[in-house]
């Protein structure tokens, strides 16, 4: 497809964990429009190809804006300029002609660089192995409505719940802190009925999980649900100080 | 180490440290502002010195005022581990970053305003509270504070520190004042509007009356 725009790309690259990475300078032309900001890297990895260069290693999958891979961290905001979405949802007609894109990956101690933009992301799995799920025997499916649930709470957990892990909101935090990740699976079970009976060791164990990742502590700066693609709200944090406060104060586990 | 210790080192522990000692600075902070705009009575001082003296000498108010130290160097200390732990959190910065799209300035400059009041605070407590206390320690007499004022302010350079620190102060509480509510839990539909409101007259009325005891005493509309 012939498209009209041309742009200069500036990407962080990095060949492993452990090896120094920098920035390398690319020219792109005939970039559409209607291409997506991913559409436009794999047209920029085809062109390396044929270079004979090593293509650009970036994290994606669903490309439709639930999956939470596609990090990447555009012209110093994660997912890019535009507000509610991931970078597979950012097009290019958010850019003008001519333009220069700076490309970086993820920036935490958490979430240390695999390769170029890819960031290990599995400190959010052991948070979530920690005390993220509800212990409950498999069996018949329950009636509808033996467990009634308020409409309010119902949608404020959905909410909670349309969390994708995709880690925008420690790459926007200046703390690369995970408050908002953590409140939000908190947040998510301890507004329903399934989710009482760990409701104090969930918090208290998610929380020393987040500690120990090397997290930095909030700041309430609110830059985190500023830039969540999935617009996930401040009380959530609110809630969690409320949870974990109370559950250390009151729980019995010393 | 205990189920508390280990509650107060936890970051939301420490974010709750900074919380109920901010609070607690705050409360105290209507008082010092209250006793000190008695100067405005502009009567040679003698409202000011009367409440100072209860201040002063008062064995309740004088216990309070342990706490009050262990309250600012408890938010003094917390508020530096915290800055440390959450600069080491992120050990590469980003190369182009536009952190104005999604918060303010002063939100992301708490440590920085803190350290200004920190400095400002050693000018402040050298100029008035350490020699008054210290007289009272070896003579059992209280200084002329209203005089040393009158004498401090004369210095143009003195109240342009002054009229500094209250600036500090403004944006500190301009962010620490709400903020302080969401550390705490309390993010209410019912009560934002309001603690937004409280909070945000409070950073400016509170530091507006402080720059103008300086201001009011070197232009000679207080004497």
């Amino acid at each position: 497809m012939e498209g009209n725009m041309s742009l200069s790309l500036k990407v962080w690259r990095q060949s492993d964990k452990n090896t120094a990475g920098a920035f390398e300078n690319y020219k792109l032309d005939g970039v559409s429009p209607d291409m997506s900001f991913l559409e436009m890297f794999d047209v920029l990895n085809e062109q390396l190809i044929e270079e004979g260069k090593v293509p650009i290693a970036f994290d994606h999958d669903c490309r439709e804006g639930i999956c939470g891979s596609c990090a990447m961290f555009i012209n110093g905001r994660p997912h890019g300029p535009l507000k509610g979405v991931t970078t597979c949802q950012l097009h290019m007609r958010s850019f003008n002609d001519g333009d220069t894109i700076v490309v970086e990956p993820w920036r935490a101690k958490a979430f240390p660089v695999i390769k170029d933009l890819v960031v290990d992301r599995d400190a959010f799995d052991r948070i979530m192995s920690a005390g993220g799920f509800v212990s409950v025997n498999t069996g018949n499916a329950q009636d509808a409505n033996s467990l009634p649930i308020p409409k309010e709470a119902a949608d404020e957990a959905f909410s909670a719940a349309a969390c994708i892990a995709c880690g925008a909101c420690v790459a926007a935090c200046k703390n690369a802190s995970a408050m908002l990740f953590v409140s939000a699976k908190v947040s998510q079970l301890a507004l329903l009925p399934q989710g009482q009976a760990e409701r104090n060791i969930r918090a208290e164990k998610m929380v020393a999980q987040m500690d120990s990742e090397g997290f930095g502590a909030c700041t309430n700066t609110g830059a985190c649900s500023a830039e969540c693609p999935k617009e996930i709200s401040m009380v959530n944090i609110a809630r969690l100080n409320r949870e974990y406060i109370g559950a250390k104060f009151s729980s019995t586990a010393v | 180490m205990s189920w508390f210790s280990q509650t107060l080192t936890s970051s939301i522990g420490k974010k709750l440290l900074m919380a109920l000692t901010g609070l607690f600075l705050i409360s105290f902070l209507v008082i010092h502002a209250s006793i000190n705009a008695m100067i405005f009575y502009n009567d040679g001082g003698e409202t000011f010195t009367h409440w100072g003296h209860f201040m002063g000498t008062n064995p309740i108010v004088r216990t309070l005022e342990i706490g009050l130290i262990a309250g600012f160097l408890l938010h003094i200390a917390d508020g530096l581990i915290l800055w440390k732990n959450n600069t080491e959190a992120r050990p590469v910065n980003y190369a182009v970053n536009n952190p104005s799209a999604n918060s303010t300035w002063y939100s992301r400059s708490m440590g920085l305003l803190g350290t200004l009041l920190l400095i400002f605070l050693v000018i402040h407590t050298a100029h008035f509270w350490i020699p008054n206390r210290s007289n009272q320690f070896s003579t059992g007499e209280e200084l002329n504070l209203y005089q040393m004022m009158l004498d401090i302010f004369q210095n143009p350079w003195v109240v342009l520190i002054y009229i500094a620190g209250c600036i500090s102060l403004f944006w500190h509480l301009l962010h620490g004042f709400k903020s302080a509510f969401q550390t705490l839990g309390w993010n209410h539909v019912k009560y934002n509007g309001f603690i937004n409101f409280i909070g945000t007259a409070f950073s400016i009325v509170v530091p507006l009356l402080f720059a103008l005891m300086p201001i009011s005493i070197y232009l000679g509309w207080v004497d």
